[in-house]
């Protein structure tokens, strides 16, 4: 072989040798023919080991991908980690901001306030008695002449003038009477307090005292030593300050751990927001796929169907099932909002498989098969599903976060989930009614909801793209 | 054409007979009944009661005299509102259902076009960027969150400048109507954002709009009678099921501005077990429904002459 080669070489250089001097023996090598021209250099890939590579190439879908895994872990190890029972209260930490002061004050239990506990001659113009704390403010005044009432009221600003004295907490119902006790819903923090003369008329007089309390929270020995806070403390003195149980988030408007709160309702929300797409798809693949691969009458019939279910309101129906399949006393309603779910929204992707398996159907590679002598079964599993499994994975990311938003939005109208039961949508609904004041409880649930929303979403638009064999080919 | 509607039209009246029949048969499942919830009363007054309202007939009997009712389009009287015609209940709140959902639709759509061909005419500059973000924002926010969020942004102005600008909730003005319906549209609005410049960004690679510059035309003329009267075409394909996303995701949106719609009449027909208000609000709704999907089709075939509605 090699041997002709050269023979055939040697009679090329001949005859070129007078036409061009550069063109000598030695310029020209032998084609081997073992030299495979036609193989592959780069490692040959399956079909989802390329989509894998595509969607990790793109930045906003795997980072998506991590945030997906980070909330799956919050849900399923964050109980583990923060051990707090999310149906506990704290009812001295109640509607407390994440990072709010947290120390409280041991004090007695209350007692009545003896007229004999105000110190004789202290009471220069208006001044505290004992320490404010969320138990009792005490205050006592010099009597203002020509007072025949005292009106004392309280306020969380500064009052400027007549009109801004606030909350009016009462008369002391006498002129002679020049001390206060004030109980009603303390709250730690600064308030100011005013005392206004009363004519005998009722009218306010000329003379009122401003004073500017700083309020701390209390806490009696036995509530302390119930919520275990004693320990590591031999005797507990009065009047010593400790420290409240910790809340990362804050406290609902019951005083219940927003931290635990939101990892249960994380269980809840993706729990619905996983299992009835799932169950949908599912049953939308099985029904799709038997109505396209039938075709004909039975198809048509089917499909006809599945337009009258599209068809029924959302919303309204998705209320009507809940109830229609009943909460116990004691339930939680998940299962009903999963059952209404699937009920209404398989007919979507039933539809979509439907299409994709007529087309897939009239592939050459299918016929080809057929010829071959394939069986329907082998058909359908081996062709039409691993060929339309794209589309169907892509619908299962989409109908994640719209089921999210689905159980989010019922439970926010009050249909959803009952209480105690948390779900982020009636953690958002407990929260928007102390919105003003309290932001931070509707806060943490919505910033929950938009994150794995948009997780899911961009997740979806990335394994789209990285799918599509059109934009594969493309590139 | 005239064939083409009637026949859809007929299609939409099956529908909505299955519809209601979805409707009572679901309605019947719940346990008790609309009397069952009141307080005790004795036996004689019950058994009056429901022989007033056929609810001694077997459920058979029930579905029949209902359904002839229904299309005589007597929607009956209400359970719990003594007295109230379900039609009256509706003509007095579907109004105001109607105008915050046309409102949300027609500022969805004017956004999404007006916001998707920005995108599409200044693909990966600033402008694309921005509008992508909030698209993204828009899409997976709930609209409660922004409902919430709109009216603290709107009480916070309101007491910087010392006077009312907007009202935080209520209804009767059209200064009322702005913000819920901008909230109700915002999600359609990313939507259709989307939607439109994906559809933009194929039409201004495509061989006529290279015509149509080579021979010369005005720039806006190019725009807006090549562009956009194409690139639309999409999104009035979705209009219709999106007037059907956003009448019913109106309820969300009338709760938390305190709007007198029919979305919190139906959460309350509900609760109480009313059957003929769940029965009216529903077939109406679908009925609605049903039509603007028709129209919208119909449109479409007006809009686009490439069509042939046959």
């Amino acid at each position: 072989m090699t041997g002709t080669t050269q023979s055939v070489q040697s009679t090329l250089a001949a005859q070129t040798t007078l036409a061009d001097p550069a063109l000598q023996q030695g310029a020209f090598e032998p084609i081997r023919s073992e030299l495979r021209v036609q193989a592959l250099t780069r490692p040959s890939l399956s079909y989802w080991q390329d989509a894998w590579i595509r969607l990790k190439a793109n930045k906003r879908a795997s980072l998506s991908l991590w945030i997906i895994i980070g909330l799956l872990l919050f849900t399923a190890l964050g109980p583990q980690v923060w051990r707090v029972n999310p149906a506990e209260q704290d009812l001295l930490q109640i509607s407390s901001a994440p990072g709010a002061e947290r120390s409280a004050i041991l004090v007695a239990p209350h007692s009545p306030w003896a007229a004999s506990d105000v110190p004789p001659g202290t009471a220069a113009g208006l001044q505290l008695v004992g320490r404010a704390t969320t138990q009792q403010v005490r205050l006592a005044w010099q009597p203002i002449p020509g007072a025949a009432d005292y009106m004392v009221y309280r306020n969380i600003v500064e009052p400027k003038g007549k009109a801004t004295f606030g909350l009016p907490l009462g008369p002391t119902g006498s002129g002679d009477i020049t001390r206060f006790e004030d109980m009603l819903d303390l709250q730690p923090g600064i308030s100011f307090y005013s005392v206004v003369p009363l004519d005998a008329g009722g009218n306010q007089g000329p003379g009122s005292k401003t004073l500017r309390v700083e309020i701390v929270n209390a806490i009696t020995l036995q509530q302390a030593a119930d919520r275990r806070l004693l320990e590591g403390r031999k005797t507990p003195e009065l009047g010593t300050m400790i420290k409240l149980p910790f809340h990362p988030l804050g406290t609902d408007y019951l005083g219940r751990d927003m931290l635990a709160r939101l990892m249960q309702g994380a269980q809840v929300s993706l729990f619905i927001g996983i299992v009835a797409p799932l169950l949908f798809v599912l049953i939308g693949v099985v029904y799709g796929s038997m109505a396209g691969f039938i075709g004909g009458r039975a198809d048509q019939i089917m499909m006809r169907f599945a337009d009258f279910v599209v068809a029924l309101p959302f919303l309204l129906f998705m209320i009507l099932f809940k109830i229609a399949f009943g909460i116990g006393p004691g339930e939680s309603g998940i299962f009903p909002l999963i059952v209404a779910m699937v009920i209404l929204l398989w007919p979507g992707t039933a539809r979509l498989v439907r299409g994709q398996i007529l087309q897939v159907r009239e592939e050459a590679y299918v016929n080809a098969a057929r010829l071959l002598g394939a069986r329907t079964g082998y058909l359908v599993m081996r062709h039409m599903i691993p060929n339309t499994m794209g589309v169907i994975l892509v619908t299962l990311t989409f109908a994640i976060p719209s089921a999210i938003f689905t159980e989010a939005f019922l439970s926010f109208i009050g249909m959803g989930v009952a209480a105690p039961t948390a779900s982020w949508g009636s953690m958002s609904n407990d929260g928007i009614k102390s919105m003003l004041t309290h932001p931070h409880e509707l806060f943490f649930p919505a910033l929950l909801i938009s994150i794995t929303v948009l997780a899911f979403n961009l997740l979806g638009d990335g394994l789209r793209d990285a799918l599509d064999a059109k934009l594969r080919s493309r590139e | 054409m005239l064939s083409y509607t009637i026949k859809r039209l007929i299609q939409g009246l099956i529908t909505v007979w299955f519809i209601a029949t979805a409707t009572f048969l679901a309605m019947h499942a719940v346990p008790g009944n609309p009397l069952s919830g009141a307080k005790a009363m004795n036996v004689e007054i019950r058994q009056n009661l429901e022989r007033k309202y056929g609810l001694n007939k077997p459920v058979g009997e029930q579905y029949l005299i209902y359904m002839g009712n229904l299309a005589r389009g007597d929607l009956g009287i209400s359970f719990t509102q003594k007295n109230r015609e379900v039609n009256d209940i509706i003509r007095e709140h579907f109004p105001v259902s109607a105008t915050l959902g046309i409102m949300a639709v027609v500022f969805a759509a004017l956004g999404g076009a007006l916001f998707g061909a920005l995108t599409a005419l200044n693909r990966n500059k600033w402008p694309d960027t921005v509008i992508m973000l909030a698209v993204i924002l828009g899409i997976s926010v709930p609209s409660f969150v922004f409902a919430a969020f709109s009216q603290l942004m709107v009480v916070k102005i309101n007491a910087l400048l010392g006077i009312s600008i907007l009202p935080v909730a209520g209804w009767g003005t059209v200064s009322h109507m702005l913000l819920p319906s901008l909230v109700l549209g915002l999600g359609t609005m990313a939507y259709l954002t989307r939607l439109m410049r994906s559809s933009m960004l194929e039409i201004i690679n495509s061989d006529y709009i290279r015509t149509a510059n080579a021979k010369g035309l005005p720039q806006t003329r190019i725009f807006l009678q090549h562009e956009m009267r194409n690139a639309i075409l999409p999104l009035v394909t979705v209009l219709g099921p999106s007037i059907a996303g956003i009448t019913t995701g109106s309820f969300v949106v009338e709760l938390v501005f305190a709007i007198p719609g029919l979305g919190r009449y139906f959460v309350q027909a509900v609760q109480q077990l009313d059957y003929t208000v769940i029965m009216g609000t529903t077939v109406f709704f679908g009925a609605f429904l049903v039509l603007m999907v028709i129209l919208v089709d119909l449109l479409y075939g007006l809009i686009d002459p490439r069509v042939r509605v046959s």
